[in-house]
C-alpha cells in the first residue's frame, strides 16, 4: 500500500472544461446505490467503473466521484490508495499481471518476467511510450495450477514459457475473454458517451500530469509498495 | 473401502454445468427448496450443527456454530460469501465459481434462509474476470426464475444477493477486513470483539463464510447428515477440495474425504501423479502459504484439521498444496515467502508492519548471499513475536506469515547454514556496503 500528501493550496486543473464523468457514468454509479446501506459502500464498484471507462482515476476524477457518493473526496483518495487495483496516473491500453508467488516463481516466473521487460523495454510498474502496455507484478493470482500465469486485462494466460511471451504480448486478441459477458461494472458503451466527455479525455490526460508535477512522481510509491 | 463418489465436483466437467437447466436437470436447488419450505431457520442450524461442516476458509471454525452467535432479535442480517481467495496456493473456490456457480448460489440461499439473511453479498477479488461474469450470469438467471429477490419459493422469505468485487489485497479476506472493504473503506480488520455476527456490516448482525463451506450445504440436505459424517477423519467431517500446484505431473483441483495425507495427494493416481521430469520432493507447503512446510519425511502428515498440528503447522488452512521440488533454493522460497506478507500486510499493527518487512529484509539478505548465521536465529525471533498467538496484532495474517517462515528456516537450517558457510570471506560487508552505501558513506558527523 502506499501512502500520499496531497497538496491543497496549488490551484488543481481548469475545471472550466466540465467535468471527467458523464452523466452516463454517473448512472451507472447511482444503479448501485439500492445495494448497499450506505452511499460509501459504492466505492469500490465506482472506482472500477470509472477506471474502466476512463482508464484510471484521476484527482478530478476522484473529486467528482465524492460529489456523487456525497463523501469527503479524501475517502476517495484514502481508499483508492490502499488497492493495488486502481490507478491514479494513466496506465497502457492493456496491463499484463505476472504473478510472482511461490508456485509460480518455482515454475519459472522470473524467466517469464524478465522476458516481458525485455520484449515491451520497460521494467515493472512502467508503461511503454506508446501507452499501448503496462507491467506489473502482482500476489498469487488463484491460477497457481497454471502457474506461471500471466493475466492481461482480463484474460488469463497460462503456463505461460519465457519463448512464448513475444509473441504473447504481440497477439491482438490476449486480452479477449469467452463467457457470455454480464454487463454489470463494464464502462458505458465509447459511442453513446455525450461529445463533452470525449472533448474531455484529452484534457484529463493533460491535468493528471500536472497532478503528478504537483504530487511528486507516483513511482515512489511503487518503490514503496516494493520494499 | 468403496471409491469415493465426487459431490462438490460432481458437475465440473459437465458441458454448460453454469446454466440453470442443468444445473436443475442433476436436481439442483431441491435442497434448497426443500429448506426454505418445510423447515424453521433454527432447525437448518441445528442440522448443520449436527453435521460437523467446518469452515473451509482457513479457520475451520464449526459452521453452524459460527451462526448461532447472531443475537435472536436482529432484524437485517447480512451474509458474506468469501470468494477473495488470494492465499498462494489456492484455488479451489475459483473452480467451483467457474465451473459450478448454481451450487454456491444454492449453498447461499441455504445459509440466507438458515441465518434470516436479507442481503448476502458475494466479495470476489478482483482478478477473478471470468469467474465475475460466469457467477455474475448464473445470478442473473437465478433472479430470473425466482430465486432469489422477494418470496423465494412462494414462501415469505426474501433475500438479495450481489456480487462486490475486490480491488486486490490479500487481507480483505479476513472477514472484518472484508466488512471494511465492502463498505468502501480500506481493508482494513477490526478489532474484535464486537465480532461480526453482532456487529459486522454496516454495523449489522453478519455471517462471513467461504465458498466451499457454502457449497456443502446443498449436499448435507441432499444426502443427509449421516452422509455427511460418514466421510472424512474423527473431527473433520465430509468432503474436500484439495488443490495442488508446483512441478507435479498433473496440477489441479481434486476432491476427496477430509483425510488423505500430503504424500497421496503428491503421488496418488488420483491427484498429483508424482512429480515432473525426474524432480525429487524437497518439501510440501500443504494448506496454502499460510500453514507451513512439511520436510520431504513429514508427507505422511495426515491433511485433517488435527493432525498437521503434529508437524508444527498452523492448521490445514485451505489445503491448497505447494510442491518445492529438490532443486529448488531454499533461500529464494523464503524470501519468496516473506516478500509476500511484507507486501500484504495492512500496517495497522507495529508488530506486523515492522515484523514482516523486517523478516523480508534478513530473507532477502540471505537469499543475495549475504546471510549469517545469525539472521536464521533472527528470523525466528521475529516470527515468534508479531502474531495474534502472542495477542500482538488485530488479525492472523502475521501468524500466516510467521508459521511458513520460521518452519521453512528451523526445518531446513542445515541447508541454510551450508549456503552461509559456503559465503566467501568479507562479501556480508561487501554487500551490505553495496546496498546500503549511504550509511557507510556517511562523514563521521562527531558529537552533535
Ligand atoms: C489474512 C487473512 C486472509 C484470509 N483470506 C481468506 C480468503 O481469501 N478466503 C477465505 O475464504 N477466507 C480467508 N480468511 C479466513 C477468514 O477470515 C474467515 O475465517 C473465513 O472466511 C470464514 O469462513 P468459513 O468459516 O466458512 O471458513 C483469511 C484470514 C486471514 C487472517
Ligand atoms: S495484523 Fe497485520 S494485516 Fe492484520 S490488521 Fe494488523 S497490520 Fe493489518
Ligand atoms: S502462485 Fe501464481 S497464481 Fe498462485
Amino acid at each position: 500500500m502506499g501512502w500520499k500528501t496531497l497538496d491543497r493550496i496549488t490551484p488543481k486543473h481548469d475545471t472550466e472544461a466540465g467535468p471527467i464523468l458523464n452523466e452516463a457514468v454517473r448512472d451507472k454509479i447511482r444503479s448501485f446505490f439500492p445495494r448497499y446501506e450506505t452511499k460509501r459502500a459504492v466505492l469500490l464498484p465506482a472506482l472500477h467503473i470509472v477506471q474502466d471507462a476512463l482508464g484510471h482515476v484521476s484527482y478530478q476524477a476522484m473529486a467528482e466521484i465524492a460529489e456523487v457518493l456525497e463523501i469527503p473526496p479524501s475517502a476517495v483518495l484514502d481508499t483508492l490508495t490502499f488497492y493495488t487495483h486502481f490507478w491514479d496516473h494513466d496506465k497502457g491500453k492493456k496491463v499484463a499481471v505476472v504473478c510472482r508467488s511461490l508456485s509460480c516463481q518455482l515454475m519459472g516466473a522470473d524467466a517469464v518476467l524478465d522476458e516481458c521487460k525485455k520484449e515491451l523495454g520497460i521494467d515493472e510498474h512502467g508503461t511503454t511510450e506508446d501507452g499501448s502496455f503496462s507491467l506489473v507484478t502482482e500476489e498469487c493470482l488463484a491460477a497457481c495450477d497454471y502457474a506461471p500465469c500471466v493475466l492481461i486485462n482480463e484474460k488469463m494466460h497460462k503456463c505461460v514459457k519465457p519463448e512464448q511471451v513475444a509473441k504473447l504480448l504481440k497477439d491482438a486478441k490476449n486480452a479477449e475473454i469467452e463467457p457470455e459477458r454480464s454487463d454489470l461494472f463494464d464502462a458505458p458503451a465509447a459511442g453513446a458517451a455525450p461529445a463533452p466527455s470525449e472533448k474531455n479525455n484529452g484534457d484529463e490526460a493533460v491535468a493528471s500530469n500536472d497532478d503528478d508535477d504537483v504530487l511528486g512522481k507516483t513511482s515512489d510509491v511503487d518503490e514503496m509498495r516494493d520494499s | 473401502m468403496a471409491k469415493f463418489e465426487p459431490v462438490l465436483s460432481k458437475n465440473f466437467d459437465k458441458p454448460n454445468a453454469h446454466k440453470l437447466s442443468v444445473y436443475k436437470s442433476g436436481g439442483g436447488y431441491a435442497a434448497a427448496e426443500k429448506v426454505i419450505k418445510e423447515m424453521a431457520p433454527d432447525d437448518v442450524v441445528e442440522r448443520v450443527k449436527e453435521s460437523g461442516l467446518r469452515g473451509r476458509g482457513g479457520a475451520g471454525f464449526p459452521c453452524g456454530v459460527k451462526w448461532t452467535f447472531l443475537p435472536a432479535d436482529r432484524e437485517t442480517t447480512y451474509l458474506c460469501v468469501n470468494a477473495d481467495e488470494s492465499e498462494p496456493g489456492t484455488f479451489c473456490n475459483r473452480f467451483l465459481m467457474e465451473n459450478d456457480p448454481h451450487q454456491l448460489l444454492e449453498g447461499i440461499l441455504i445459509a440466507g434462509h438458515a441465518t434470516r439473511t436479507t442481503v448476502a453479498y458475494i466479495y470476489m477479488r478482483v482478478e477473478f474476470h471470468e469467474q465475475f461474469h460466469i457467477l455474475q450470469k448464473a445470478l442473473d438467471e437465478a433472479y430470473d426464475a425466482g430465486l432469489f429477490g422477494k418470496n423465494i419459493f412462494g414462501t415469505d422469505f426474501s433475500m438479495e444477493c450481489y456480487i462486490h468485487r475486490g480491488a486486490g489485497a490479500y487481507v480483505c479476506g479476513e472477514e472484518t477486513g472484508l466488512i471494511e472493504s465492502l463498505e468502501g473503506k480500506r481493508g482494513w480488520p477490526r478489532i474484535k470483539p464486537p465480532f461480526p455476527a453482532i456487529e459486522g456490516a454496516f454495523s449489522k448482525p453478519t455471517v462471513v463464510n467461504n465458498v466451499e463451506t457454502l457449497c456443502c450445504l446443498p449436499h448435507i440436505f441432499e444426502r443427509g447428515v449421516d452422509w455427511f459424517q460418514s466421510l472424512g477423519t474423527e473431527n473433520s467431517k465430509g468432503p474436500k477440495l484439495y488443490t495442488i500446484s508446483g512441478p507435479v505431473k498433473r496440477p489441479g483441483c481434486y476432491e476427496a474425504p477430509l483425510g488423505i495425507t500430503c504424500r497421496e495427494l503428491i503421488f496418488g493416481d488420483d491427484f498429483g501423479q508424482g512429480m515432473r521430469d525426474g524432480l525429487g520432493v524437497k518439501g510440501c507447503i500443504p494448506g496454502g502459504l499460510s500453514v507451513g512446510v512439511l520436510t520431504e519425511e513429514e508427507l505422511d502428515c495426515v491433511l485433517d484439521f488435527d493432525d498437521v498440528r503434529n508437524y508444527g503447522l498452523l492448521g490445514l488452512g485451505t489445503a491448497g498444496a505447494i510442491v518445492i521440488p529438490d532443486n529448488a533454493d531454499i533461500r529464494q522460497v523464503l524470501m519468496n515467502v516473506a516478500r509476500f506478507y511484507s507486501h500484504e500486510s495492512c500496517g495497522q499493527c507495529t508488530q506486523c508492519r515492522e515484523g514482516t518487512n523486517w523478516a523480508y529484509k534478513v530473507a532477502s539478505r540471505i537469499a543475495r548471499g549475504a546471510g549469517r548465521i545469525s539472521d536464521l536465529d533472527l528470523m525466528v525471533d521475529i516470527t515468534t513475536n508479531m502474531g495474534m498467538m502472542p495477542g500482538l496484532s488485530i488479525c492472523g495474517l502475521p501468524d500466516g506469515a510467521a508459521f511458513p517462515m520460521r518452519t521453512i528456516v528451523q526445518k531446513f537450517r542445515a541447508e541454510f547454514e551450508d549456503h552461509i558457510r559456503r559465503q566467501p570471506p568479507g562479501v556480508v560487508e561487501e554487500t551490505l556496503r553495496k546496498t546500503n552505501a549511504a550509511i557507510y558513506e556517511l562523514p563521521i558527523l562527531g558529537r552533535a
